[in-house]
């Protein structure tokens, strides 16, 4: 059983800042499926077209039947530890600084045999489920987790290196007036988060939530305004150093289109979708990847909710998709940014939701509890990419399968 | 014979084994290394470099060069050229092959060579870019490098068999009585089992007297006709029978086997020998327990029976069954892909009457068996030959 992790004490600030060291990162073209996998939280493997052989470590060609025609295909995750170790020495930076360190060989039941991380409640001859999980790295690296659920599971310091759980960390969630932003802050304190930062733009009108939340011990309510540096520096100056995941709540939603549609409003969304995530990159992302290697509540994660439309536009929605493609665009850059450091960009992308802005909508829509559990879920399980409800799940294997045939559905080509 | 029979390596010879002492770090290139070998090898024989007509390398660490850009660095028109990536198979591969070329009058003379530089960090660097499937599959889970992998070999083993750390450390101590008569090893002190027992771990159930010592250094023979070497006056050695073999048993879950058990009927029956025969025995020992499925799979003793093969036997140069006499790589050092040779190049010095202080009294007949290459989870390549002297 993993020994549950306490609240990590104040900081020092006199001692030195531990620079963040990255896992091996270099990977063949074939084995960055198991990153794509790890992503979207599937367990997927080559599996040969022709003769079904699962292969692993992935490969160019069947080792069963040179077939060339492999496809990532989710898998049975079940499997024995063959064998066991644990490593105490190694001339990697990385893990020199977290030895001792266990690692093992897993047969699948699905056929190969998986060099992998394992959990501490894992030991030779166990059954497993095995996972793939983003690493400091953001490749996809296989874990054995133990067959069943285990108390503080998540604890265990192998897993918690793959994921961004909230637990013990501080949470700064950017906008209180967005619909999932009450649900979001319970979740997170529900999850174990120490604290919670909520921003309130324009705080001599209070939002609606503000006392119910700021009643909270773990809640703070601060000034913040997505839409203005100075308002966003000038919090970074005051809890930068201190967050550990931050939460982009901030949206600015209208509908209507582009020829009929107002750039007023387009230049809003703009202003708060886009320009707002990149104010926050700025001014909070070089505090937060330079605290990634901090210990207990280090630096873990920096989250946007997207909107489905981000992927392709929804007509209805012109301008506000627009923007949403401009902050996914914006988080790619992030990732490759905040790559060297290890810091997740989580994007967690969500159908119409169940508000005042969607209103004229059909369902399904997306309650504000769900986007909440979807968003801690997302970072407990270390997931960089989240689709939250029916309709955006929908939406991004449609978007896989064929971005034409999507987009072209979208802008009113109903099924025949 | 599985494969239908193979023709002999009648005719062919090895000679002129030669050793450039290992050094735990140096400045200088496998192509320094490698050429002082070559140089060795050359002199013994009588060899200008204008007669070497066969060249054969084994090295991690040319980059960015290969076997064709040495020949332009070191002077050389062969028109026979091997490059051997196989690791601690590379010596008996080496010699397989070059056997064959000059069975076949392709080469004269070929010169087999390995070496390899060890700089600081060097080893590290190596690992990163070992291969594919390292890089991809094994690496990103703790880098613990071969020793991890090897590991959980030996974890399997004795889970499967009942072997002990204690069998383990008989290999090792043993060897390092051997090294100290080996004035070329590494190690120089005296090894006990309390000492292997209680050194520090370095990837469980592996400790610090279970892993090589990654250094510098070269190895090199000659493969030639016998005449050749009759009319030379150069102690030589026959190859009675030898065998390779790579991705064994594929679809075994971990490596509690090699290569070998696939060929050893076929080598016995090529050399028309048994192991009762064999005087000298020369193992790839990366880890003791990698010796001992070498002891297994060479037919020793039965699968699964090496812990007790070791209790039973004195494996020093003075025992019942000399093993690793000059020290192995567990005690005289892993030079790279020269310690793929080192079993090889010992084992002529033994049947050949060349081996001064590791000498076993009356050795004719050695077995050298290699074993390379950890790809992903397990070594792919196996390879052994049996050696005759000619005295």
């Amino acid at each position: 059983m993993s020994e549950p992790l306490s609240r990590p004490p104040k900081k020092n600030p006199q001692l030195r800042q531990k620079v963040a060291t990255l896992p091996p990162l270099a990977r063949s073209r074939a084995a960055m499926g198991l990153t794509a996998a790890a992503a979207r939280g599937s367990f997927s493997l080559q599996h040969c077209s022709e003769c079904a052989t699962v292969q692993y470590p992935p490969r160019d060609a069947c080792s069963a039947c040179l077939c060339v025609d492999l496809e990532w295909r989710e898998t049975d995750r079940g499997g024995s530890v063959v064998a066991q170790t644990t490593i105490h020495a190694s001339p990697d930076p990385y893990y020199r600084q977290r030895l001792p360190w266990r690692s093992g060989l897993v047969k699948l039941d699905a056929g190969p045999s998986i060099f992998c991380h394992l959990h501490g409640d894992v030991r030779r001859g166990d059954r497993i489920s095995m996972d793939i999980k983003l690493d400091r790295a953001g490749q996809g690296v296989m874990i054995a987790l133990p067959a069943g659920r285990m108390p503080n599971m998540e604890d265990d310091p192998q897993l918690r290196t793959l994921t961004a759980n909230p637990r013990h960390r501080r949470v700064l969630v950017t906008d209180i007036r967005a619909p999932w932003a009450v649900p979001l802050v319970h979740e997170l304190i529900k999850a174990g988060a120490s604290h919670v930062f909520v921003g309130e733009a324009e705080g001599w009108r209070r939002a609606t939530p503000h006392e119910s939340l700021a009643s909270l011990e773990q809640v703070s309510i601060l000034q913040l305004d997505v839409t203005d540096a100075n308002s966003v520096k000038k919090l970074a100056a005051g809890i930068g150093g201190k967050t550990d995941i931050l939460i982009n709540t901030a949206r600015h939603v209208r509908p209507g289109g582009v020829v009929g549609g107002d750039t007023v409003f387009a230049r809003d969304e703009m202003e708060v979708n886009a320009f707002g995530l990149m104010r926050l990159a700025q001014a909070f992302g070089p505090a937060m990847a330079s605290r990634t290697d901090d210990g207990i509540n280090s630096a873990a994660a920096f989250v946007n909710i997207l909107s489905a439309s981000a992927m392709s536009a929804e007509p209805g929605y012109g301008a506000f998709s627009a923007s949403q493609a401009a902050a996914y665009s914006i988080s790619q850059t992030l990732r490759g940014e905040f790559r060297a450091s290890g810091l997740r960009v989580m994007n967690v992308f969500v159908g119409p939701t169940d508000d005042e802005w969607h209103q004229q909508m059909p369902p399904p829509k997306v309650a504000p509890q769900a986007l909440a559990k979807a968003v801690v879920d997302g970072l407990v399980c270390g997931l960089e990419d989240v689709y939250c409800g029916d309709f955006a799940k929908d939406i991004e294997e449609r978007w896989r399968r064929d971005a034409k045939v999507l987009e072209r559905e979208l802008t009113g080509g109903e099924h025949g | 014979m599985k494969n239908g029979s193979r023709q002999s390596y009648d005719g062919a010879v090895v000679t002129a084994p030669v050793t450039i002492p290992y050094v735990r770090y140096s400045q200088e290139t496998a192509h320094w290394w490698i050429a002082r070998a070559l140089r060795g090898v050359l002199d013994k024989a009588g060899l200008r470099t204008g007669e070497l007509d066969g060249f054969s390398v084994s090295s991690f660490t040319l980059f960015p060069d290969t076997p064709v850009g040495l020949t332009q660095h070191l002077g050389l028109s062969p028109r026979w050229l091997d490059s051997i990536p196989m690791g601690g198979a590379s010596g008996v591969v080496a010699m397989r092959r070059a056997a064959r070329a000059v069975q076949s009058g392709d080469a004269r003379y070929v010169a087999c060579v390995a070496g390899d530089a060890n700089h600081i960090d060097s080893f590290r660097r190596l690992l990163s870019s070992f291969s594919r499937f390292a890089m991809d599959a094994s690496y990103p889970y703790g880098y613990g490098g071969p020793n991890a992998s090897f590991a959980l070999i030996a974890d399997a083993h004795m889970q499967q068999y009942g072997t002990t750390r204690e069998d383990f450390a008989r290999v090792a101590v043993a060897q390092r009585d051997n090294a100290l008569r080996n004035p070329d090893a590494i190690m120089k002190t005296a090894l006990t089992m309390e000492q292997f027992m209680a050194a520090r771990p370095i990837a469980d159930p592996l400790c610090l007297f279970d892993c090589v010592m990654p250094c510098a250094g070269a190895e090199g023979f000659l493969v030639m006709r016998e005449d050749e070497a009759v009319r030379r006056n150069l102690p030589f050695a026959r190859i009675a029978g030898t065998i390779e073999r790579h991705n064994a048993f594929p679809d075994d879950p971990i490596q509690l086997r090699g290569g070998w058990a696939m060929d050893v009927d076929e080598l016995y029956a090529m050399a028309q020998g048994s192991p009762g025969e064999i005087d000298v025995l020369e193992t790839y020992d990366d880890y003791p327990v990698i010796s001992m499925m070498q002891m297994e799979d060479l037919g020793f003793c039965a699968k699964g029976e090496s812990g007790k093969f070791v209790r039973d036997h004195d494996l020093t140069i003075s025992g019942d069954y000399p093993h690793n006499t000059s020290g192995g790589q567990l005690s005289a050092g892993q030079a790279g892909a020269a310690g793929g040779y080192l079993g090889m190049v010992e084992a002529i010095r033994q049947v050949t009457g060349e081996a001064g202080p590791t000498q076993v009294p009356d050795a004719m007949t050695a077995m050298v068996s290699g074993f390379g290459m950890i790809n992903y989870d397990r070594g792919l390549c196996s390879a052994a030959a049996i050696l005759r002297g000619a005295r």
